[in-house]
């Protein structure tokens, strides 16, 4: 009777303990969204196409910057990576988009392993300025190696052949759109997967506590190597999507205004809940689209403002608030 | 026979400065024993060697009869050894019983997995839920640490530790910052503790020591003063001197 009464009460916090990693309606929204977008604005698929890119570009963000604690104002040095490598090879007689997509994500996890393991040996303000030159050196590189990478004027000559030999890239980003959609899909399953595994609640103690999780027992610089490795091949098939999409690489992929507008993004629609890409990243990339139109000279003005306003009034980014809100006003969010 | 604990010729120097001299020290299996000293003796610094968070000069350290000393913190931890924080070191965000699951999920090997989800492991959410209903936590077992009262979080520090299950717990001032109304619970609960584990508890409040120690080491300025009997500490004239504040009658 006694132990009967013990384990009613245990429910409520080992149960909601084994039941976090289930999926929610709620997550099926975005995917929803995604889907209606394309027969919804035909016209913008070449925009949407762009927007998914770079949701998978900041959901690698969020898995070191959110999960891990690992604040970089380099991330773009990765997502680089990959689109020139995605470039080369479709620009050297290899233009299948899926194994070209899969060579840029192993090529960005390879430098962004050995770039971790000197790098993540810092902290703090010694860590955010070694992420920032790696990336700025990478740039400069791809600039001076202009005989393969096009240098200033950008990688010329790419062909992508058509996906799974037979959809072509078309002009209006059909097979785009649906590519990098069904690209996102995937690795949002990984990353999901990741966030809440051992490994990745492991991730969360690091970022509460280092010593904490020093004191444990765990391996806190094997842990943040792994992450900051998968991140960066993350990052690594976003630029790849990029390049493939746009038969195009130039210099930008790898500069500073890069990574700093995927940590904004991030940061807008929220850090740490592997949903704030799905927000932040078409909100600011509308918006930009937009004020870029209205307002061609200042557009950037207006983009800081809103960074502003959400630093201010929104912590923790749009699903910040949103959360609070379904707090106070509807019980369990 | 081997030691739960032992360091010989520990030394850490800071510069000119040193900040542990030569200390030979020994905590047997199932010890009581208590480091005490004044303020700046090296207490913390002792703690911080012994763990592997600070370097030692020189000098060796050993559990169970097994050289530590250039092992990682993370790797004296899988020989048994854990600690709790003089000040709260706790995951704030997370919940109580998540802060509980991480330290046990390490011990049992899991944490690496990063496929499986961490729900699937039962036995590791059930093992930290029964630690918080052994110290009376179970009912703050969702909420964020962060919203716990301070003497609360006090408790959590020991179940994480406990998680562990350590043959040697180092107890960096487990009642500091606590008001002496609840700091009865903290000494309750290590009163309690399985009496296979060995203490080394670092503290500064006398009636906490006398009431938990059988053995008592004192430091001063980085050096091992005295070590003895709590009777033997109370009554040593040396002791009272430079711990105490007080200087024996001639």
């Amino acid at each position: 009777m006694t132990s009967d009464t013990l384990d009613r009460r245990a429910a409520p916090a080992v149960e909601a303990m084994l039941r976090r990693h289930r999926l929610r309606p709620a997550e099926a929204l975005p995917w929803l969204l995604a889907v209606a977008a394309y027969f919804i604005f035909p016209d913008y698929l070449a925009l949407g196409s762009q927007i998914l890119a770079n949701i998978l570009f900041a959901l690698s963000l969020d898995l070191i910057l959110g999960y891990a604690g690992i604040v970089t104002l380099g991330h773009a040095a990765f997502f680089g990576v990959g689109a020139y490598a995605a470039g080369l090879l479709a620009a050297h007689g290899w233009g299948e988009p899926i194994s070209g997509l899969i060579l840029a994500g192993v090529a960005a996890a390879i430098i962004g392993l050995a770039s971790g393991a000197i790098i993540l040996r810092t902290r703090a303000l010694t860590l955010l300025m070694l992420t920032l030159m790696i990336a700025v050196m990478l740039q400069e590189a791809a600039n001076k190696a202009g005989d393969v990478t096009g240098g200033a004027d950008g990688l010329q000559g790419m062909n992508v052949w058509p996906l799974l030999g037979l959809f072509h890239f078309d002009l209006y980003y059909h097979t785009a759109y649906v590519y990098c959609l069904a690209v996102l899909f995937l690795f949002w399953l990984a990353a999901r997967r990741i966030v809440h595994s051992p490994f990745g609640r492991a991730l969360t103690g690091i970022r509460e506590s280092e010593a904490r999780m020093h004191a444990i027992g765990s391996p806190v610089f094997l842990r943040r190597l792994t992450i900051y490795t998968v991140a960066a091949g993350f990052a690594g098939v976003a630029g790849a999507l990029v390049a493939q999409t746009t038969q195009f690489v130039g210099l930008e992929v790898l500069s500073f205004e890069r990574s700093g507008a995927v940590v904004i993004m991030l940061i807008v629609g929220g850090v740490g809940r592997l949903y704030g890409p799905f927000i932040g990243v078409p909100l600011y990339m509308i918006l930009q689209d937009r004020f870029a139109q209205a307002d061609p000279v200042y557009w950037d003005f207006w983009i800081g403002l809103l960074l502003v306003l959400v630093v201010v009034f929104a912590r923790g980014g749009i699903l910040g608030v949103a959360e609070r809100l379904l707090r106070r006003f509807g019980g369990t969010a | 026979m081997s030691f739960a604990l032992e360091t010989h010729g520990l030394t850490k120097n800071f510069g000119a400065l040193t900040v542990s001299n030569e200390i030979d020290f020994r905590l047997e299996r199932g010890a009581r024993h208590a480091l005490i000293g004044p303020n700046g003796a090296g207490k913390t610094t002792f703690v911080n060697l012994v763990t592997g968070a600070l370097e030692p000069s020189a000098g060796r350290i050993l559990i169970d009869g097994t050289d530590v000393t250039a092992l990682s913190q993370a790797q004296r931890v899988k020989r048994g050894l854990a600690r709790t924080f003089q000040i709260n070191t706790l995951f704030r965000g997370l919940s109580v019983i998540e802060n509980v699951c991480l330290a046990i999920g390490e011990r049992l090997g899991v944490a690496a997995n990063f496929y499986r989800p961490a729900g699937s492991r039962r036995d590791v959410v059930e093992a930290a839920y029964a630690a918080l209903e052994r110290l009376g936590l179970a009912d703050d077992a969702m909420r964020p640490v962060r919203e716990l009262p301070y003497g609360r979080q006090r408790l959590v520090e020991l179940a994480v530790a406990l998680g562990l299950e350590p043959k040697v717990l180092l107890l960096d001032e487990p009642a500091a910052g606590v008001p002496s109304a609840e700091s009865g619970i903290i000494i309750d609960v290590i009163e309690s503790l399985p009496q296979e584990i060995a203490l080394l508890i670092i503290e500064h409040d006398m009636d906490l020591v006398f009431r938990l120690a059988r053995r008592i080491t004192v430091l001063v300025q980085g050096a091992i003063l005295v070590e003895g009997t709590p009777e033997a500490i109370a009554a040593d004239p040396r002791v009272r001197e430079v711990y105490l504040g007080e200087r024996a009658p001639a």
